[in-house]
Parts: C-alpha cells; sequence; structure tokens
C-alpha cells in the first residue's frame, strides 16, 4: 500500500523561468533506457552546461542549493514531451515536492502517479518564494499538502491544489493502480455498453 | 461547465465510476505504445506480478528510435537494439499486436492507427506521448500520458482522471493560397498562448476547420499540446467517415451503417454549451515561421519579430532568452534568414499531403536544395513512403537534393541518429522549437508548413512560399 504524503519540508532550490520544457528538464538523448535509473544526475543538464559555457551556474548546480527536497519554479513548468522521465530526472535528483505557478497537466499527472506532491501558487508567492530562498538558502520550506500551505522560515503562502488530487495524496490513494484493479468487475461490464467495443452489434 | 459537446458525451460514456478521490476511472477504448515509454511500464507491471488487462485493445509500434537510415539489424545503435528488443519481448509475452519495421505497417504511432482505421470517432484514446492529441481530429478524446499511466492502462485499460473544461476554437473564412494547416494552427497557439489551453480540452470548428482535410485536421489537433490542450478534437463530419471507409479496422457492412448513426450522434449538439469560444478570421493568417523557443513564439512570414513589451510582464524574461538563444533582435524578419537544416516529417506533418505540398514547390521552383543546406524527408509510416513512391515524390525529392529516408520520429526529437550540430539552424515541420529539441543543445529550430520548409531548402534561407507560387 503507498504511504500517505501529507508534509515535506527541506531546503528549497529555485528554477527561474516560465514554459520550462521537458525536453530542458531531460534531454531526449537521456531517454535511450530501459529504466528510471540514473537520470537524476542528467536533470536540467543542457541548460546547466550551456550556463557554464557563459560563465554562469545552474541552480541544481549551486552549492548553496545542494541536497533541495523543494523545487519551486514559475509559469506552464513541465510543457512539451509527456516523458515520465522529467518528473523521475527531478525526484532521483533529491526533489521531493515542486511548488510553481502552473504546470503542464501531463507532467502534473506523472507527478500524481509518482507520489511527488505538485502545488500551485500564485505568480506573485512563486516569486516572493523563490528570492526568500534566494536570500536565504537555508531556510527551511514546508510543504503541507494537507492545510494547503507553503511555509518559508516564518512567512506562510496558500497554495493549491485540486482536492482530488490533495486527497489522493494525504490518503495515500495516489497510486491508483489499486483501486483502477478493483474496479475491473465494472470496468468489463461498462466495456459491454461501448458501441465500438461491441462491434455495433 | 460545458454540456452536451462531444467531449461530454464521449467522457460520461467512458467514465465508469468515481474513485475515492473523486477523480473518474476512465475507460480508455484504444492504448497506444512505442519503444521509449513503455519498457518502465511493462517493468512495473512484472514487479506488481499483474497482467494486461485487455491486450486486444493496444497496439505497438517503433518510431522514435528507429534509424532512418540503415534498418538492419541489429542496430548500430546498441541502446536503439535493446529498446527495440524490449517492446518485442514485452508484446509477445503480454499478446500485444507490433507494427514490426518492414511489416508495410510501422509508422510514427499517430500516423499508422489512423492509416489503418484504428482511431475512430467517439473512442477515448491514449498512448505515453504527448502528440496523443493527433487523434481527436476524428473526433476521439486522446491525450497523452506518462510512464506510471501506461501502466495502469496495460493493466486495467482505465486511468484515473479529472474532467477538462471545453473550450471552442472556432476558425471561419477561406485560408489564402500558401497557407496551410500548420499556418493555422501555429497562428491559434500564438493568440492563445503555450499555456493558454491548460485544464481545456479544444474543440477546433468553424467553416475553416469543416473544409479541411483529415490529414490537415490532424495537424491541426496534433499541437492542440503546444498550446497546454491536453487534447484538441473536431466533430466528425462525411469527411471523416470518408477517410475511414474501407479501412482495414474500420467497421465494415451492417456495422458500418451503425457506426456512421452513432458517430454522427456524439458530435457537438446544437445545443452545446462550451466553458469559452475564441474565434480567428482566416484571412488573417499568413504562412508562419517561429523565431523564438517555444510553439506560440511564431509570425506572420511578412510581420517582425515582436517587442517583449507585446508580451504579459511575467513573460518578458523567456523572451529575452528566446532573442538570446535565436540570435534574433525585436524588429527583425525572418525571410532571408539562412537556414542549414530542412526536416519535413514528424507526426505533424509527415502525412501524404505534406509530402505532395513539399514537392508541389520543388517542382514549382525547379532549382535544388542550396549547398549550404542538408535537407531530408522522413514519411511519417512506411504506407506513406510506399504512396509517395508510387507518385514519384521521391524521385522529385532526391532529384532535386533531398534526402529520401525510411520512416520514423526522426529529427523531429532527434533520439535516433539525425541531430543538428552547434548552433545550426533548422527549419522543421515538426511540433517543438524548444531550446535543445534537435539534437544540438545549441540547436535552433524554425517550425513551419512544409512548402515553407521546401522553399527553404531551395533558398538556403527562410522565404515566403507565396512569392514562388504558380
Amino acid at each position: 500500500m503507498p504511504s500517505q504524503i501529507k508534509l515535506l519540508a527541506g531546503r528549497a532550490v529555485p528554477v527561474r523561468g516560465n514554459d520550462i520544457d521537458t525536453d530542458r528538464i531531460i534531454p531526449a538523448r537521456f531517454l535511450r533506457c530501459v529504466t528510471f535509473d540514473g537520470l537524476g544526475e542528467h536533470a536540467f543538464e543542457d541548460d546547466r552546461r550551456g550556463l557554464k559555457a557563459q560563465g554562469k551556474t545552474h541552480p541544481f548546480d549551486e552549492a548553496r542549493f545542494a541536497g533541495a527536497a523543494v523545487l519551486v519554479v514559475n509559469s506552464n513548468f513541465g510543457c512539451g514531451s509527456s516523458r515520465e522521465h522529467a518528473p523521475q530526472a527531478i525526484a532521483k535528483w533529491g526533489i521531493k515536492a515542486i511548488v510553481g505557478v502552473s504546470f503542464s497537466e501531463i507532467f502534473y499527472g506523472n507527478c500524481v502517479a509518482m507520489g511527488l506532491p505538485i502545488l500551485r501558487v500564485t505568480v506573485a508567492d512563486s516569486e516572493a518564494i523563490q528570492a526568500l530562498v534566494e536570500a536565504d538558502p537555508r531556510v527551511e520550506v514546508a510543504v503541507d499538502v494537507e492545510a494547503l500551505q507553503v511555509r518559508v522560515g516564518a512567512k506562510l503562502f496558500a497554495a493549491q491544489m485540486a482536492d482530488g488530487i490533495r486527497k489522493q495524496f494525504v490518503t495515500g490513494a495516489w497510486d491508483a493502480t489499486g483501486e483502477l484493479i478493483d474496479g475491473l468487475p465494472q470496468v468489463k461490464a461498462k466495456a459491454a455498453t461501448v458501441p465500438y467495443l461491441r462491434a455495433f452489434a | 461547465m460545458s454540456k452536451a459537446t462531444l467531449f461530454d458525451k464521449v467522457w460520461d460514456l467512458h467514465a465508469v465510476r468515481a474513485l475515492s478521490s473523486g477523480q473518474t476511472q476512465l475507460l480508455i477504448g484504444l492504448h497506444l505504445i512505442h519503444e521509449v515509454t513503455s519498457p518502465q511500464a511493462f517493468s512495473m507491471l512484472r514487479e506488481r506480478n499483474l497482467t494486461v488487462a485487455f491486450p486486444e485493445r493496444t497496439v505497438a509500434t517503433v518510431d522514435h528510435i528507429v534509424p532512418t537510415e540503415d534498418q538492419s539489424r541489429p542496430y548500430a545503435d546498441d541502446m536503439a537494439e535493446e529498446m527495440m528488443t524490449a517492446i518485442e519481448a514485452n508484446c509477445r509475452q503480454f499478446g500485444i499486436r507490433l507494427f514490426q519495421p518492414g511489416s508495410g505497417k510501422q509508422g510514427v504511432v499517430h500516423i499508422v492507427a489512423p492509416e489503418q482505421g484504428l482511431t475512430q470517432p467517439g473512442m477515448t484514446v491514449a498512448c505515453g506521448d504527448s502528440h496523443t492529441a493527433t487523434h481527436g481530429a476524428f473526433g476521439a478524446i486522446a491525450f497523452g500520458i506518462g510512464t506510471s499511466q501506461v501502466r495502469d492502462v496495460l493493466a486495467t485499460q482505465t486511468l484515473s482522471m479529472g474532467r477538462m473544461k471545453v473550450r471552442k476554437v472556432q476558425v471561419d473564412g477561406k485560408l489564402t493560397p500558401g497557407v496551410a494547416a500548420k499556418d493555422v494552427i501555429l497562428h491559434v497557439l500564438r493568440q492563445l498562448t503555450a499555456k493558454g489551453g491548460v485544464g481545456f480540452a479544444y474543440e477546433f470548428a468553424g467553416t475553416t476547420i469543416a473544409a479541411m482535410t483529415m490529414e490537415e485536421r490532424m495537424t491541426v489537433c496534433n499541437m492542440a499540446i503546444e498550446g497546454g490542450a491536453r487534447c484538441g478534437y473536431i466533430n466528425p463530419d462525411d469527411t471523416t467517415f470518408a477517410y475511414l471507409k474501407g479501412r482495414e479496422h474500420a467497421p465494415k457492412g451492417a456495422a458500418w451503417d451503425k457506426a456512421v448513426a452513432w458517430w454522427r450522434s456524439i458530435a457537438s449538439g446544437a445545443d452545446a454549451v462550451y466553458d469559452d469560444v475564441k474565434t480567428f478570421r482566416a484571412e488573417d493568417i499568413q504562412p508562419y515561421v517561429t523565431w523564438g523557443i517555444s510553439p506560440d513564439h511564431g509570425i506572420g512570414i511578412s510581420e517582425a519579430i515582436p517587442a517583449k513589451e507585446s508580451f504579459a510582464k511575467d513573460e518578458w524574461a523567456t523572451v529575452e532568452e528566446a532573442y538570446q538563444y535565436m540570435g534574433v533582435k525585436p524588429g527583425q524578419r525572418l525571410e532571408g534568414f539562412p537556414v542549414d537544416v530542412v526536416f519535413i516529417g514528424s507526426c505533424t506533418n509527415g502525412r501524404m499531403s505534406d509530402l505532395r505540398a513539399a514537392a508541389a514547390v520543388v517542382r514549382s521552383h525547379g532549382g535544388k536544395v542550396a549547398a549550404t543546406v542538408k535537407a531530408i524527408v522522413v514519411p511519417g509510416s512506411e504506407a506513406v513512403k510506399v504512396e509517395a513512391e508510387k507518385e514519384g515524390l521521391d524521385k522529385v525529392f532526391s532529384a532535386a537534393g533531398f534526402e529520401w529516408r525510411e520512416a520514423g520520429c526522426s529529427m523531429c526529437l532527434a533520439m535516433n541518429p539525425d541531430k543538428l550540430k552547434g548552433r545550426q539552424v533548422s527549419i522543421s515541420t515538426s511540433n517543438r522549437n524548444f531550446k535543445g529539441r534537435q539534437g544540438s543543445p545549441e540547436g535552433r529550430t524554425i517550425l513551419s508548413s512544409p512548402a515553407m520548409a521546401a522553399i527553404a531548402a531551395l533558398e538556403g534561407k527562410v522565404a515566403d512560399v507565396r512569392k514562388f507560387l504558380k
């Protein structure tokens, strides 16, 4: 039985920018694999390399953010390809919760199916949280899935998550497979009523 | 909340029950798999001692890693060979049909399923690939899923899903010469933005869409995901039925008549209620090119690259990043921008009508691929390749200096040996101009229609295809 996920706390890492797509999170060459093992070290690989070449450092390479458990992003994060390799790479790097303004739906669905809580905050709050973490990378960021709050040090930010999804995390039903299997008799009954599944007989 | 739309009718028909989370257990009528996002799903099944509930409702093909030059086995790339071997073994073990290279049925998953008549109106379709939205062209509710969800569909033929809102995207009027379905969707994406469709299903409607062929409709629905909409669809009509009739998996005989009657009944009714409606005029659409790093960074070929101030303030950083990455400036026009590589193919534009449109430009222009340009044409499926060769399109392309390849995804995502090098500029008929998308971390992509890609190959630079039409 999967575990209940109610509260995650740790240091955070901000990755700024809208429309960060899954090709940037994990470039396609790393999809040449039959397991998700080893993806963590390649998260944001080309962005990290590109910045290094310009003498800059990607947050995932900054010592002050090493060991972070909460990823703080902006709008439309995870757009593009459906590759679950993207949230898998982020999770394997060490991230245990994601906070941002908005997410692509497939990316969001992948995070839920993996048990990686993913909460929405306003544009202003995402920027404020990023600024607080940049100012003090050691500040504790607590992501409360049950109360739908993100606490950064002493500051509280309201967060959003669809009620059904929130319930999936707090009750441990984020791994839906078991419940879907329990419904197989109803699935078979349903299939018998769908015209194309009965060859229009 | 939407009512009486095709989305509502198809969703309600496939809703098995409410789960404890409040999500819906949704029955999936057609499940498509490929070699990249399925191996881990099969591993999860084995770890949990599960089996495939409805093996006859899953169909597999190989497209992403397949080389489009030398396809002899074992593949030169060991990892590609391992992925290929894995899907063969998984399909064998669980009794799933696999369209193998050489079978005449292999190709890009979103091209082969419609071609075989597998995709039909009123279905729910899922695949571990974001461009599953393509199948919505038939009036199916089709969406991309991740690998854990592929596991769920294999194990139960269902998914845990939340209902979407429905936005009607209405395009009316007659497209002007030189303007293609790809230009329509790039225009829509620019106006509705890359994130504007999050939470929505897009219903494409209006006289422009109604006048489109099925292949054009597939191009439009294919890129719904680039606007954030997980699925896009078009109500089925006589064009849809004419396309399906006689295809291998389409209903036959008495079942055909019943099917058509049912398909008509599931279209959005006159009483349909939408959560939102957006309208566009076909006359406003020119041949499009993208100038940035997101598919909504598009402009008509005669327009200048927009200033960052024309975007919402929280987009400015991304827009500046796009100027810098692409090496362009606001106010600049793209006509005359030199290109190094031309890619014609993909699930967006790898069908017969796309190849015909590109070949027509080659014939009309009469010249050859510019000496500085590498141009490749990758048919979307083995069936497309055979048909194109029957029409002599391969010879038109080869004589003009284009490389004529085997079917696959190829340079759309560059998982096979076809890749950009360094900061090369590609004009591509695919769907994503993301940073690094075409295999080089600094590579640059300009998205366009097949005709605009073909003219760029011949001219060696971005050009307005309308100036070359006879």
